[in-house]
């Protein structure tokens, strides 16, 4: 029998396999942030173990990051600690680091694919759930606990139990005017926020085909508010076409420095060894997936959450749902409590929801594709009054690219906030936070109680109806305006 | 991490589905970079409520947490973990949790506990009408026993064993050195180096 794409990658890792035991699997490339890893580091020098392979580990600051004044020390004094002694692991232990300020700077995410160290067939880990990013590219990634990142630092392997399978199928081509960050939300609204739990799953069909690279890392980042272990989609030519030139890709002999690529990586047939191998991975036609999900494009419509899980979506020109509609009585209390804290009522529509503040940015949607989406609808129009908007990009190259392109004019002119690179409002751990009460359109993942900020009320959306709902202050499409 | 056995004690119905891991320890407390002090943290949100099951002295003192369907899902933050396991908690029982959260449980030594809906529900109004009930959670013969009632949990033979010796997933993996040193000699040559 055939396999799946990510049993084949799941098996080309397996370093020790025994009866009753779980998997030894061996990780490729291990990515660093400061939240989740110094009780790692510590753990190592109470044992006196040292990271076993520093040159398949990276790091970076992002999710404490300022967004403005990078210039001077971080006011919080914790934030700042925790910085710091990210610093000083990294320096202690010989991991390459890209600090706040730095060009290779960014949210963690965005950084590795960015510096062509995401390729197909690799295994990836992050103490970040949304390690499924890289799955974009036909790794097999995954988000981990600190526990799991020692273990990592110090084996270079993780004892997994191997996950079931999962097809998303998605079949036709995306309307004009749906976006990657459209159809995710959609997924999860159908599968649930425990659909894919257990499973690894492989999205699949014409209009993922279609998809750019971002949007695809879009796609995969949200896996896991499906509750997927993972998310991944067969590499090919616009995967390939991305990965070429960067960095750290096959054949890329630009060496020494941070950035350069290694010694073994300079032979001139690497890359054709390369897209052979990234060709092989693919599943295989006669390979039996544990689980099939198929959505038809053509249905599909801008798609925003009105509760407090990614699953609680509608498409944009429904209304607020009335909780009795719920026959399961878990969902229909969920639905009670979401719209209790959001402040709504069944009925209202969507579009009559007006915001406050409109975040673009994050690991889901903070690349230079959704910038120039943004820009695109804001060109020649003005923020509403009253409304704030912060536009974060995801990474200081995506700041860099976005300035050479002209996009931070046309947001600044908006009255949007055009700002540093680094995980920002998604999360509220720097100062970039709602109010209590405050409403928010926001491109982030989580619409979480509190995500961005204590008593916050989040609305999930892509980056054209982020824009788009600044111009009106009320959830709007750009076909709209 | 502390082997864990079985423990018998008192429990905390959490009536609540979807119990990301953003509720159980808010974002705002990840900042520290020990390991302790996360009991403060523990659903400090939802805590500010007076009424907040927490916050009702009838449960004070609780070992086990018994939650609705899709116990800590979202981030990877093992924080959550501790949280709970530094308030007092050593199991938490629901009819599905988040993936992640379920491994980190795992490697700290709190046992998540996959029951029905059902029994989970039968559980949570067994407990509301007496909050002193005892429950036994036994994780080697694998049940739940509470008022003459033994509901049955699947957990596998490996992370049963490894709980019941508290051992370190480290110290077992090095152990296999020698396989890992192997598999590194054979390793896709071309794949990237971060130095």
């Amino acid at each position: 029998m055939g396999r799946t794409l990510a049993e084949k990658v799941y098996d080309a890792h397996v370093v020790r396999r025994a009866e009753g035991e779980p998997d030894l699997l061996y990780i490729d490339l291990h990515l660093v942030h400061e939240v989740t890893s110094p009780q790692a580091f510590d753990g190592l020098r109470m044992a006196g173990r040292a990271v076993r392979r520093p040159d398949l580990t990276i790091a970076t600051e992002d999710h404490n990051v300022p967004t403005t004044d990078l210039l001077k020390p971080i006011a919080d004094p914790v934030s700042r600690t925790q910085v710091e002694t990210l610093r000083k692991n990294c320096s202690d232990f010989g991991v390459r680091l890209h600090p706040m300020g730095d060009a290779g700077q960014g949210i963690v995410h965005v950084m590795g694919p960015q510096l062509g160290l995401t390729q197909p067939g690799m295994t990836v880990v992050c103490g970040d759930s949304h390690t499924s990013t890289h799955g974009a590219f036909g790794a097999l990634a995954f988000g981990i606990g600190t526990s799991e990142v020692e273990h990592v630092l110090a084996t270079q392997t993780l004892p997994q139990i191997q996950p079931k399978t999962m097809a998303v199928t998605v079949e036709g081509a995306l309307p004009e005017g749906v976006t990657a960050k459209d159809l995710i939300l959609a997924i999860i609204a159908r599968i649930g926020t425990g659909g894919g739990q257990g499973h690894i799953i492989e999205y699949r069909g014409e209009a993922i085909r279609s998809l750019s690279m971002e949007g695809r890392m879009t796609v995969c980042n949200m896996s896991i508010e499906a509750g997927a272990r993972a998310g991944m989609i067969a590499p090919d030519e616009t995967t390939f076409e991305y990965i070429k030139g960067r960095p750290h890709a096959p054949s890329n002999a630009v060496a020494g420095g941070p950035g350069g690529s290694s010694p073994q990586n300079e032979s001139g047939d690497d890359w054709d060894r390369a897209v052979e191998y990234w060709t092989s991975l693919r599943t295989d036609d006669d390979a039996v997936f544990d689980k099939e999900v198929v959505i038809d494009a053509a249905e599909l419509t801008p798609f925003v959450t009105w509760g407090t899980n990614p699953g609680q979506g509608l498409p944009l020109g429904a209304s607020v749902p009335d909780p009795a509609s719920f026959e399961d009585p878990v969902q229909r209390q969920s639905a009670e409590r979401a719209l209790e804290y959001m402040g709504l009522t069944a009925g209202t529509p969507l579009r009559d929801i007006a915001v406050d503040t409109v975040f673009v940015g994050s690991c889901t949607n903070g690349r230079i594709e959704d910038l120039r989406a943004v820009a695109g609808v804001l060109q020649g129009r003005k923020v509403a009054d009253g409304v704030r908007m912060l536009v974060v990009p995801g990474s200081m190259e995506v700041k860099k690219q976005a300035e050479e392109e002209g996009l931070d004019g046309v947001i600044s002119a908006s009255g949007a906030e055009w700002r540093e690179a680094g995980c920002s409002m998604c999360l509220a751990m720097n100062p970039d936070k709602l109010t209590p009460g405050e409403r928010s359109a926001s491109t982030s993942n989580r619409n979480f109680e509190g995500r961005q900020g204590p008593g916050g009320r989040t609305h999930l959306v892509s980056p054209a109806v982020a824009a788009a709902t600044a111009v009106t202050g009320r959830l709007t499409a750009p076909a709209d305006l | 991490m502390e082997a864990f056995t079985t423990y018998t004690g008192r429990a905390v119905p959490l009536r609540r589905s979807n119990v990301d891991t953003d509720q159980i320890i808010p974002a705002v407390w990840l900042k520290q970079v020990s390991r302790t002090g996360f009991d403060k943290g523990l659903f400090s949100g939802w805590r500010e409520d007076p009424d907040f099951v927490l916050n009702q002295p009838q449960y004070a003192g609780a070992g086990i947490l018994v939650a609705g369907p899709d116990f800590g899902t979202g981030s990877s933050r093992e924080h959550a973990v501790w949280a709970l396991q530094q308030y007092g908690f050593r199991v938490v029982i629901a009819p599905r949790f988040g993936d992640i959260f379920r491994n980190n449980s795992t490697k700290m030594g709190l046992l998540p506990v996959v029951l029905t809906g059902e029994q989970v529900a039968d559980l949570q109004s067994r407990i509301e009408e007496d909050p002193a009930l005892e429950v036994t959670v036994d994780l080697e013969n694998r049940e739940v026993r509470w008022d003459g009632v033994t509901a049955r949990f699947e957990i596998d033979d490996y992370t049963r064993w490894r709980l019941m010796e508290g051992l370190d997933d480290i110290g077992l993996t090095l152990r296999h050195a020698e396989a890992i040193d192997d598999y590194e000699a054979k390793r896709t040559p071309w794949f990237p180096v971060t130095l």
